[in-house]
């Protein structure tokens, strides 16, 4: 049986993970709860980057690096929300996204 | 052709990408999602080894399983009460949310399997990414060196941690 792991199923799991990360990013009420898809669909995205990298132009590695840098962005930016999510449970004393009506206190 | 061994490792990969990644959005404890998101992102790690970038597995595994999952599971406990269940979605919210995912991976499978006629099926054996090389790369100043996004990051995380430091500090 001649079976190849060709670039498409590759792709079709993170096509899936980006929707997921879509659907509880409109559902979701918590703030938590949004951010976790956020990281779903940021890592949906660099496996696409490291997929075509491999397949399409195995003698460079210019995804590999790109998908480097948004694993440190992705850090930097989920330590600054969470920043902001203690410092609003400070002030509103929970996390929902409704009650969440002022900018400024 | 690959071998079986593979193969077999690809199905498990894939099968704990798509069902963790479906329980991460739809548990209702928040904790729970939390360690979803943690067997996803193993999984996503697995999929980086078996592409032969083992320094961007690790780097998934140190940066995303070490810090990332361990900030969010310390920021739900800090949030939340112990065993707390998120409210049931109204229907008309799922709805919005099944219509946009489902929109999503229609017209992405769509222009996939148009894609897939010309698509690369081997992964070519001419492939190498040694440490060394990427360590040249990060830090050469040449056409393929990354020293200026290297340094740029390097400011944007110093900017991160003086950010969280003041947003998240008593007043």
């Amino acid at each position: 049986m001649k079976f190849d792991l060709t670039i498409l199923m590759y792709i079709i799991p993170s096509v899936i993970m980006f929707c997921c990360g879509v659907y509880g990013f409109i559902t979701r009420k918590n703030m938590i709860a949004i951010l976790i898809s956020l990281e779903l669909m940021l890592n949906a995205v660099d496996i696409n980057f490291v997929v075509f990298n491999r397949y399409l132009f195995p003698g460079q590695m210019e995804g590999m690096m790109f998908s480097l840098f948004a694993i440190a962005i992705a850090a930097g930016e989920t330590a600054l929300a969470i920043a902001i999510v203690i410092n609003v449970y400070r002030v509103v004393k929970n996390v929902d996204i409704r009650e969440l009506t002022k900018m400024k206190f | 052709m690959e071998s079986v061994g593979n193969i077999i490792m690809y199905f498990i990969i894939a099968l704990a990408i798509i069902v963790f990644s479906v329980l991460t959005v739809t548990s209702r404890k928040i904790l729970r999602s939390a360690v979803y998101l943690l067997f996803t992102l193993f999984a996503t790690a697995g999929i980086y080894f078996q592409l032969d970038y083992e320094f961007l597995g690790t780097v998934q595994i140190a940066v995303y399983a070490g810090g990332i999952v361990v900030l969010i599971v310390f920021a739900i406990l800090l949030t939340h009460k112990p065993g707390e269940r998120a409210e049931r979605l109204t229907s008309h919210k799922r709805f919005m949310g099944l219509t946009a995912a489902l929109a999503g991976i229609l017209v992405c499978g769509y222009a996939l399997v148009n894609f897939a006629s010309n698509a690369a099926s081997e992964l070519s054996k001419n492939f190498s990414c040694d440490i060394r090389g990427i360590g040249n790369a990060l830090l050469s100043t040449d056409k393929f060196g990354y020293l200026l996004p290297f340094e740029a990051v390097s400011i944007l995380l110093l900017a991160c941690i003086i950010g969280g430091v003041v947003i998240a500090r008593k007043r």
